[in-house]
């Protein structure tokens, strides 16, 4: 059986009069993977910021396996294993690919300055086995061969593979993708679906994934959850959510 | 020809007319009691409308310019330099072969030359020092030189009021520099960009308006002055020795006074201290913080959300490249045996600033080069003394449409991986 490993209830964030999330509710187990779809505008990426850290919602809880973390600060969250990709790439573009995958895993290096001077042995080890950790990332993803290229000359799509790998190295429990298969060619795409269902198959993390493209959020998703203008409208399996006439009506328009 | 050119143009002369006007086409002058206004001479003004014809013609011509400084070689260096291979075999050998002619170097040449060398050697641990703050971790610092003054007058009072040596000073300086950047960095860099600029621009000010204004402890505009320099081992390099029984350098060894030994003494103690600073940014700079620093600078919410605490990252490279800069000015205190707050105006900040952005944000290859170009190059043109801050503003325009990305732009280590 599953455990219940993101709880959210009642989550709502406003932006002085403007109410993008009203009352959403969100239930992730272990080892799902949960898509939230909507329209433009209907509060998706905030309800990411509220549970990332990056905005404090006003109201509403957030536990993360049982424990509350709505309040806590951006980077205590991440470490807490939930950590989130965006809807527009960001990378460290001037740094290497490498480089990239080893700031994600600072917190795992010794970051004591003198250690770091003197090159201890346990400074080395750390660091040999952050070589060792991002390579084996690097090389799922495949872009191993690209590991000495500047992160921001890599093509779109290994780019926001590159996104991937280095949440990933940061060895989350649940990654939160932001629209990963916008402005990917319909082959970028599938290879995208593989890595996702790979990541939850065999990596065993849970994945809340935002996305528009229809077919890959039905061909994937454990469990769906419909947001229209920042409030729940429906949530379900594929099957329950392509036949209910709510969402479609909110897709297709009122009329 | 674009409308739109001749309109910058036109715009471009119009303002040059109006400052030109104001600051050389009139000039206050005292007759006796009473002010005057006068003119300037018929020969001043040739050299305005000269001036002002250029600045029109190159906004004019300005994408014919910019073809002309796109066509100028720029060096390659990956090109120069021997294979990445090859260069990893000779590096050593290169070092050893640039720090053996660093220490001889010095006594084939006169005093003067040596003392501007060791000049040049304190603005490349300034350049270093900021470059840290600005360069890798993206964080813009006008009062630099504050920190610089809080080194250089910690060593000068010690030594003053407590008769410490250089040596014991030297960390005690760096480490109240760096106290200082903590303090000020604390409440400070949660502000962005602009912002961070004002605040520590006016902390440069503060500084030395208190040093100048506390004249019990600092001696105010007066100065502190007689401080001791660097011994060698308890040897001093003065002609007879301060204390009762202490021997000096000539004395010990059994050779005639001679003044150079002192400047070539603070010359290789400068090496000493750059060698030092180097090899210790060069380490951090591959260290987990060193790539967080940067990190930073690329993208500070990604940062945030792969778990990075961006205020202790911004900290502590605000305060180890304060404590950089006290560090040099401590030996800035010894080198000079005299200090006063007129040495640590903003203009320094800006000469350091200048000196990051123009060999290149981050590459200390750059920083070594463009420091010994902003401190040579004004010993060179001394008659042009007056103008040297029009030297360096013109040379910063040449450099930012011919080489925005500094002398030497930072090159990216190369981490071997072991193929899986
Ligand atoms: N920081 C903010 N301040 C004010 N309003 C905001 C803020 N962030 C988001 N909003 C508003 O909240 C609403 C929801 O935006 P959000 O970005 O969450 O939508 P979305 O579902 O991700 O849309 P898309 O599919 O286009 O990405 C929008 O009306 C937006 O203007
Ligand atoms: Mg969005």
């Amino acid at each position: 059986m599953s455990q219940l490993l993101l709880d959210v209830n009642g989550l709502t964030m406003r932006f002085g009069g403007l109410v993008a999330v009203n009352g959403v509710n969100l239930k992730v187990k272990n080892r799902q993977i949960v898509s939230v779809i909507g329209p433009n505008g209907a509060g998706k990426t905030t309800v990411f910021n509220c549970l990332s850290g990056f905005y404090i919602p006003t109201e509403g809880s957030v536990m993360l396996k049982s424990e509350q973390i709505a309040g806590l600060k951006d980077y205590q969250i991440s470490r807490k294993g939930l950590v989130r990709t965006f809807q527009h790439v960001r990378l460290f573009q001037k740094m290497t690919v490498i480089e990239n995958m080893l700031v994600a895993q600072h917190r795992h290096l010794n970051t004591n300055l003198f250690s770091g001077l003197l090159k201890t042995p346990n400074y080395r080890r750390l660091e040999k086995d952050a070589m060792e950790h991002a390579a084996h990332w690097l090389k799922e993803v495949g872009l191993l061969e690209y590991a000495n290229r500047e992160a921001g000359n890599l093509a779109y799509g290994q780019q926001r593979r590159l996104e991937i790998a280095r949440c990933m190295v940061t060895q989350p429990e649940l990654l939160m993708l932001d629209e990963p298969a916008a402005g990917l060619n319909p082959n970028e795409t599938k290879e995208l679906d593989e890595l996702i269902i790979k990541l939850r198959d065999e990596h065993e993390i849970s994945i809340l994934l935002i996305e528009h493209d229809m077919s890959l959020v039905m061909g994937i998703s454990d469990h769906i959850y419909v947001i229209a203008q920042g409030t729940p409208l429906a949530n379900g399996t594929a099957e329950q959510i392509k036949g209910n006439p709510d969402v479609i009506k909110a897709y297709l328009g009122e009329e | 020809m674009n409308s739109s050119k001749l309109y910058n143009a036109f715009f471009a002369a119009g303002i040059s007319l109006i400052l030109a006007c104001l600051m050389i086409g009139v000039k206050l002058d005292t007759d006796s009691t009473v002010l005057t206004v006068k003119g300037a001479t018929t020969e001043q003004w040739m050299w305005i409308l000269t001036g002002i014809s250029v600045v029109f013609l190159s906004q004019l011509f300005s994408t014919q310019i910019d073809a002309l400084f796109g066509a100028i070689p720029k060096p390659n260096i990956q090109k120069i330099l021997p294979e990445e291979r090859k260069m990893a075999a000779l590096k050593p050998w290169l070092i050893a072969a640039v720090i053996v002619v660093m220490l001889i170097w010095p006594f084939m040449v006169s005093r003067g030359t040596v003392d501007l060398a060791t000049l040049t050697l304190i603005y490349i641990m300034l350049g270093l020092g900021l470059n840290i703050v600005v360069g890798l971790a993206g964080l813009l610092d006008l009062g630099f030189v504050a920190f610089y003054a809080v080194g250089a007058y910690t060593y000068a009072l010690l030594s003053q009021y407590f008769g410490m040596s250089f040596w014991a000073c030297l960390p005690i300086s760096a480490a109240l520099a760096a106290s200082f950047g903590f303090l000020l960095g604390f409440p400070v860099l949660r502000l962005r960009g602009d912002y961070l600029a004002i605040v520590t621009l006016g902390f440069g000010e503060i500084i030395r308006i208190l040093l100048n204004n506390w004249t019990s402890l600092t001696g105010g505009p007066n100065g502190i002055s007689g401080i001791a320099k660097p011994t060698l081992f308890g040897l001093e390099f003065n002609r007879k020795a301060k204390e009762e029984g202490a021997s000096t350098f000539h004395e010990y060894f059994g050779m005639d006074y001679s003044s150079s030994y002192k400047v070539i003494f603070l010359y290789l103690v400068a090496v000493l201290l750059v060698i030092c600073v180097i090899y210790l940014i060069n380490r951090l700079m591959r260290m987990p913080i060193g790539r967080a620093w940067e990190a930073l600078r690329e993208d500070e919410i990604a940062c945030r959300s792969l778990g990075l605490n961006r205020t202790i990252i911004k900290l502590s490279a605000f305060t180890i490249g304060a404590s950089t800069a006290g560090f040099a000015g401590c030996f800035f205190a010894a080198r000079q045996g005299f200090i006063s707050p007129e040495s640590f105006v903003f203009i320094e900040s800006a000469i350091i600033l200048a000196i990051v952005v123009l060999g290149g944000m981050g590459s200390q290859m750059g920083i070594i080069f463009a420091a010994i170009i902003m401190t040579i190059l004004p010993e060179l043109a001394r008659e042009f003394s007056e103008y040297r801050m029009l030297l360096f503003g013109l040379l910063m325009v040449v450099m930012m449409r011919w080489r925005p990305q500094g002398l030497i732009p930072m090159k990216r280590p190369n981490l071997e991986l072991k193929q899986q």
